[in-house]
Formats: C-alpha cells, structure tokens, sequence
C-alpha cells in the first residue's frame, strides 16, 4: 500500500498565521490546500515535507466576488465552485471550461484554483512510484541526476500541466503572493519558469493568495484540451483565447495561451499582433493558428506522439478562436472530448 | 504522534486516535473497521475510495482524516434503510451494475450525491457525475441504467 510518509500538521485560523508558521521554516514545509496533488505526490515520495500547512481554515482565501471591473478568486477557492458559479458562465467561459475539464468531479469538490496553478510538473519518468523510480535510475527532478526524457539535457524537462493557467493567462489574470514579509503581484505568465524543477517563481515562503481578473466589455473566452480520455486526463495539450472585439467585429485586444507544450504554460504575443485591429476572419484565424504552432515544443515525456500533439497545436487554436468568433463548433468539441476516450 | 479526532461517520460519532499522516480512507477501514470503502489506487485516479463528505463526495484516499475532524461522512454502510436496500443499491442488483464489486461502493455514494441535489438527471449528467468513477467490468451501460431507475423509483417514493 502507499502510505504518506510522516509530517506535523498545522492548521493555522488565518492568513497571517499560516505565513508566520511558514515563514518559520519555508524549506521544510508545504502549503496543503486542496492535496489532491501534493498527497499523491508524498505517497510516491515525490514530495516529502516536514511540516504542512492546511489552508482549511483560512477563511479569507476562500471568497470569489465579480464585480463590473474585475473579477478576484482567492486561492483557496474549489474548483467545483469556479465550475458551477453561474456569473463566471456568463463572463469567463473560458475559465469555466478549462476548469470543468480538470480531473474528476471528485477531486474538483476538493482541489483549489491556486493549487492547480502551482501543479507540479509531469513527466512519465516522474509521476511513478518511487521502486519504479529506482529501478530506472532516479531522474533529476527527484534524487538523481539525469533526465530520462533528453539525457543531454541540462535543465529537467517536465511538462506543465495545468489547465488554469493558460485559460487564466489568456485572460489577463494578475496573482497575488504573499508572504510574512510583503505582498507582492504579478502577471500570472511571470508566476512561471522554463524549468521543471523550478517552474514557479513564487519563493518557498510565499503563498499564491488571490486571482484577479480584468473584465473587458464584449470579451469573449474558450479553452479546448486535448487528452487521451474524454473522462479524466491531465492535458497533452491545451489552448486558451480571449478575443476583444469592437461593435464594428475588428478585434481590439486578443492573447492566445498554450499549455502542456513546455515546462510552463506560454502567451503568444504573436498571434496577439497578428489579430489586433483585423477582423476575426479565416486568414486571420489560420495565421494565428501558424504563430502558434511553432512555440510549441511537446516532449517525449507524455502520451501520444509527437508530430500529432504538435500538429494539434494549429487544429485546437482556429477551433478557439472560431469558438469565440460564435461558429458552432460544438461536434468538433464533443468528438475531441469523447472520441479520443 | 496520535491525536483524537471525532468523525460523524453515517450519522454515528466515532472517537478515534489518528497520526496526522493518515488519510480518511485508513482511518475508515483500518480504525473504524468500515471496510465498505475499497482501496483502489491511492492516487486518485479510480473513485473507489470515493465517500460523501458533508454531502458531497470526495476521494478518501486524498483526505487527510485529521481534516475531516467533526465532519459528516457517509460511505456506502450507510446507505441502507434498516435491513432494507438503498433504492440504488437494488437497482444495482436488479440491473447487474455491479459484477466483481470493486469499484460499486464508489459508485454508489457518488450516484447518492447526485441524485440528492438532482432528482432528475439526464443521462449525460449522470456519465459526468460518474466520470471519475472506473469500472472494469460492466462497461457502465448497466450502471448508468440503474442510476436511472434508481432515480425513477426516488422520485415516486417523494410523490
């Protein structure tokens, strides 16, 4: 059986509290918010903190307000209730979707949006039991000093794999860290780094408190994942868009985000220049699509091929953006999401 | 080092000493000996340990029980009415939901969530719901049609 190795559990009342426990040793400890991935992860002894520091009773991390302006998601909120909260239908659907799609109904009644931003990397040679692991010859990013998936490599090649983040980066969202230090805040894309061991850049004593997002009037949002099973699967490869039109349908802002194609999830400024001040048309579409393409760099360290995850890339960007356009693109949608299962 | 911690588990209090590294779904089986509750993948990738939690259900293999403190769990013990069966259970039974009965508790108490908050799903709620729940054996025709008459046979009990 797998059993969690052993740690002190603290469960701090408030903000301040958690991070002065934190604070107190940051090296040595976890924040432990929805554990839907931290937990697996110690039972593998992929993570193996001393001390973790619930959330639960945090209730200042857990409040999702909208407002005309902006919308703010602490990071405690569930998924389940970013999934089923009828307004954020309505204004950020393409968070909806990127969320509904994350794991099981399960784990989304448990799991928090600041956790899945924070998801650890994946990898085939990393996400196994730590017997496995051994067999092999452990990789870098735990305990050895090789990556399987390049062995020439110099940095690890884990794949990020949160469905959140491209949709949350295509929509402007800023984060907000904090730490018994200060608070500080940044463009979700700067909360990421090329870098499968170190692919966040938020400090071991801080904590990812609160989402912000801007509200554009006429915006319009969609997240379309490719996974080998319709049910549940973590992404092979995801595309989030947010188009901004004006009355006239010339696009007036427009960011096109890509995830599970690198150690972090990536914007496309490209595709940005390139639909800005055009009208939403076919070429427009197929340029963008070809902007995109060439960013991602899909690893040998998931499923499926290659040339196919790739070659995707094109095929999931136009089915975005005719999305938001307001073509039925809904067979298209159904047949990635159940075809492949 | 063990600590007390109280669970009201199928509307009865139970009193247990747990170490904070054990998951609810130990506590379940291991403490409390309700081994209704299967232990599938311990990774939260097969819905067999699911159980509801304060009504909705979660996967007790990603529980810590030291988080449950106080909280209301229902596991598949406590879906019968005296010596009588759930009504979902004898549709499993009537429908031949259930053939090696692994993955059935999870199921279950996943089917009860939904139906308490939606009476009358269709049947893609119903394979959403269930989603995260994986079966083997019956390749979920069987399950999705007693989820459907189970469904049927609450909503006449309420007329």
């Amino acid at each position: 059986m797998l059993r969690l190795p052993e740690f002190q559990l603290l469960s701090p009342q408030s903000l301040s509290e958690a991070l002065a426990l934190l604070q107190a040793d940051p090296e040595h400890s976890s924040i432990l918010a929805g554990g839907t991935d931290l937990l697996p992860n110690m039972k593998r002894r992929q993570q193996t903190p001393r001390r973790l520091i619930s959330l639960r009773n945090v209730a200042e991390l857990g409040q999702l307000t909208v407002a005309a302006d902006e919308v703010r998601i602490g990071g405690s909120v569930r998924l389940r209730t970013i999934e089923t909260h009828e307004a954020l239908a309505a204004e950020l659907r393409g968070l909806v979707q990127a969320v509904s799609q994350i794991a099981t109904v399960h784990i989304r009644g448990t799991a928090t949006i600041g956790g899945n931003l924070c998801l650890d990397t994946r990898c085939e040679y990393y996400n196994q039991s730590q017997p496995w692991r051994q067999a092999i010859g452990f990789c870098k990013k735990k305990d050895g000093d090789i990556c399987w998936v390049a062995t020439s490599s110099p940095r690890c090649l884990a794949v990020s794999s949160t469905d959140a983040a491209p949709a949350l980066m295509a929509l402007g969202a800023q984060v907000q860290l904090c730490s018994a230090s200060g608070t500080r805040e940044l463009p979700l894309a700067d909360l990421y780094q090329n870098d499968g061991i170190h692919y966040l850049s938020k400090r071991p004593d801080e904590v990812l408190t609160l989402i912000r997002i801007p509200q554009r009037a006429g915006q319009r949002s969609a997240y379309w994942k490719l996974r080998r099973r319709g049910s549940f699967d973590f992404p092979l490869l995801g595309v989030a868009v947010a188009v901004q039109r004006d009355d006239a349908g010339i696009v007036q802002h427009a960011q096109v985000a890509l995830g599970a194609v690198s150690s972090r999830p990536l914007l496309v400024p490209e595709a940005s220049a390139l639909l800005c001040g055009q009208p939403l048309g076919d070429e427009q579409i197929r340029q963008a699509a070809e902007a995109a393409y060439p960013l991602a760099k899909p690893m040998d360290h998931a499923d499926m091929s290659l040339s196919y995850r790739k070659a995707m890339v094109k095929s999931l960007v136009t089915s975005a953006l005719r999305e938001v356009r307001g073509d039925d693109v809904s067979q298209d949608r159904q047949r990635l999401m159940r075809v492949l299962g | 080092m063990k600590q007390p911690i109280s669970l009201i588990v199928n509307g009865e209090r139970h009193d247990t000493l747990c170490q904070p590294n054990l998951t609810l779904l130990e506590v379940l089986r291991e403490n409390l000996q309700l081994t209704g509750t299967k232990h599938g993948c311990e990774l939260g990738e097969c819905g067999a340990c699911a159980v509801l939690l304060d009504g909705e259900p979660v996967l007790s293999c990603l529980v810590l029980a030291m988080e449950c403190d106080g909280q209301q769990i229902t596991t598949v013990e406590g879906l019968t009415r005296g010596a009588s069966l759930h009504p979902l259970q004898a549709a499993f039974a009537d429908h031949g939901a259930a053939q090696c009965g692994y993955c059935t508790p999870g199921v279950l108490v996943t089917a009860k969530a939904l139906l308490d908050r939606n009476p009358c799903p269709s049947r893609t709620e119903v394979r959403e719901a269930l989603s995260g729940n994986l079966c083997r054996c019956t390749g979920y025709l069987q399950i999705l049609d007693a989820v459907d008459a189970a469904a049927h046979v609450l909503r006449e009990e309420k007329r």
